[in-house]
């Protein structure tokens, strides 16, 4: 598989993210990608070693979910939830069937978000990660639906839970449907909060709309990588509406700091250890006899 | 009438605003409570105490203003998280005192804008979503015009959720929509099919409960008939063991979207 073939801005909102077309991210092969923070040419191999991070400047770039999970969980202890469940044209939205096949096939999932349980440094809790390549992460009900059952499940077995967002937003064609996940979603988070259960939220490049505005926002602890663009609104509606330039850094994870938002910015490397060292001050211990 | 004629109607500048329900329900016994007593008070929430019948309720409406003048000052009915704080105190207000809650929603959407993201677009409205799953009395959600994505959603998370006739609820903007798909905002009409948007829609999608005629301004019979229902609706709900209306509010959010036919789980 063409595993680099995703960091080329595909859509609006990655688009738009740098603004102009020379920020693009250039492709020449697979071999060698260009990094948008730095325009240093970093040869692919090195660069999944690294974590998918630039070795010159740091730029943090995407990674598939399956990734992130093997970033973040003890090797073989991941165990998924609902791997089978997968969205269908509920509206019959013209070309959505297409699209869906298409995403199917390039990412190897079934929806825009991976469930499960798993151990951090022997931790138990469960885990949602979602995938930047599957229709940009977008939330359709099978996401939503995934998600709420994750939660219900760590309320049921008094489970921690981390959820990494990367989102375009909610799935329009799904329609009201793809809406009503946002509240869904969030009763499912209020269940596991009332319950006195630890919800973190690693927040990645890029997490908007309808994520943004729902579980993303909810955690106890609110974290980001690097550099992730985190806002409501993407950055070209907003211009179009307020008809002026954004300012450079706004919607960065700094920026969305800096306002209060969000509890810390986090690098990729010290994710895991971040994640674990909350866990033992809320009390989760490593599980008896492993 | 097409779907996008429903569009249009709902954005119709000469149809009746969260204010003139108000006046028509309530009449002088509106009381309104103003600010999110954080950071302002956003005029595109209107909210405050009014009297149904002889049961006090809090009422919450996004207005969008009825003249340029008015339009300016309520933003267009486009609220900033100010405006989702405010309405969020008010039905806190409304638990404390155990009065029943009634959002009347119309807005093309939350605002777009470098303030609104500034402090906190996206969290105002998930903390609404998540305040009002499990807020301890009865909330009524009416939209009465255009219901604009989460903007809308933030004053509908409800025990039941209405819409009139020529009301529109939508995840996008059809000219957002097609412009995102089509790179054609021109083909707006064609989106608004697909989306699935107007009342008799979501009502087969089993989104909302109930379809409402469209009162008149001069028929205050219409008025009277809207304000029976809602207090039959009230009084029925306030009935309820708390822990059976919080139980059925969450249910009615799980089973959207629930795909239990191709149940998985572990």
């Amino acid at each position: 598989m063409d595993f680099f073939t995703f960091i080329k801005p595909k859509n609006e909102l990655e688009a738009s993210v740098e603004g102009s077309e020379q920020n693009r991210p250039f492709v020449p092969d697979a071999m060698w990608i260009k990094c948008p923070g730095c325009n240093t040419m970093l040869l692919a191999t090195d660069m999944e070693e690294n974590l998918h991070i630039c070795t010159k400047c740091g730029h943090h770039f995407k990674m598939s979910a399956r990734e992130r999970i093997a970033l973040l969980t003890d090797e073989g202890s991941f165990q998924e939830f609902d791997k089978d469940l997968e969205s269908t044209n509920i509206l019959d939205f013209p070309n959505y069937d297409k699209k869906l096949e298409t995403a199917k096939a390039k990412t190897g999932e079934k929806e825009s978000v991976v469930t499960g349980r798993a151990l951090m440094n022997g931790i138990d809790v469960v885990m949602c990660v979602m995938n930047p390549m599957f229709i940009m992460g977008s939330m359709g009900t099978v996401t939503g639906e995934k998600i709420t059952r994750a939660f219900e499940y760590a309320t049921k077995n008094s489970l921690p839970i981390v959820v990494c967002t990367v989102s375009g937003g909610a799935r329009m064609q799904e329609g009201i449907l793809s809406l009503m996940q946002m509240a869904k979603t969030s009763g499912a988070v209020k269940r596991h909060s009332d319950a006195g259960l630890l919800y973190i939220t690693v927040l990645t490049d890029p997490t908007t709309g309808g994520v943004t505005a729902s579980f993303a926002m909810e955690g106890d602890i609110i974290i980001s990588e690097p550099n992730a663009l985190i806002g409501f609104a993407g950055p070209r509606v907003i211009e179009q509406t307020i008809r002026q330039k954004l300012p450079k850094d706004f919607q960065t994870a700094e920026f969305v700091l800096e306002k209060g938002f969000i509890d810390a910015v986090v690098k990729r490397e010290d994710l895991k250890k971040t994640l674990v060292k909350l866990l033992l001050m809320h009390g989760y211990t490593e599980k008896e006899g492993e | 009438m097409s779907a996008y004629d429903k569009v249009l109607a709902a954005r119709d500048a000469h149809k009746l605003m969260a204010v003139d329900y108000i006046s028509h329900l309530f009449q002088d016994s509106f009381f309104e409570c103003h600010g999110d007593r954080r950071f302002s008070d956003d005029k595109a929430v209107v909210g405050g105490i009014a009297m149904l019948y002889d049961m006090p309720i809090t009422v919450i409406g996004l207005e969008k203003g009825r003249n340029t003048k008015e339009r300016m000052e309520r933003n267009f009915g486009s609220a900033h998280p100010e405006g989702y704080r405010k309405a969020l105190r008010l039905m806190k207000q409304a638990e404390k005192f155990h009065r029943p809650v009634l959002c009347l929603v119309d807005t093309s959407g939350a605002f777009c804008g470098i303030g609104a993201e500034e402090r906190g677009q996206g969290q105002a409205i998930a903390e609404n979503l998540m305040e009002m799953m499990t807020l301890k009395t009865p909330i009524l959600s009416i939209l009465i015009g255009e219901g604009g994505s989460g903007g809308a959603l933030a004053l509908a998370v409800a025990d039941e959720v209405w819409m009139l006739e020529n009301s529109v609820y939508s995840v996008i903007s059809p000219e957002g929509c097609a412009s995102i798909l089509w790179k054609d905002s021109t083909k707006a009409p064609e989106a608004a099919e697909c989306l699935k948007m107007t009342a008799k829609d979501l009502f087969d999608l089993g989104v909302i409960e109930r379809i409402v005629r469209e009162p008149k301004a001069d028929n205050q019979n219409m008025f009277e008939s809207l304000k029976l229902l809602i207090s039959r609706t009230f009084e029925k709900n306030m009935a309820m063991p708390t822990d059976e209306l919080l139980n059925a509010r969450y249910n009615r959010y799980r089973r959207m979207g629930d795909c239990s036919e191709k149940e998985n789980i572990e």
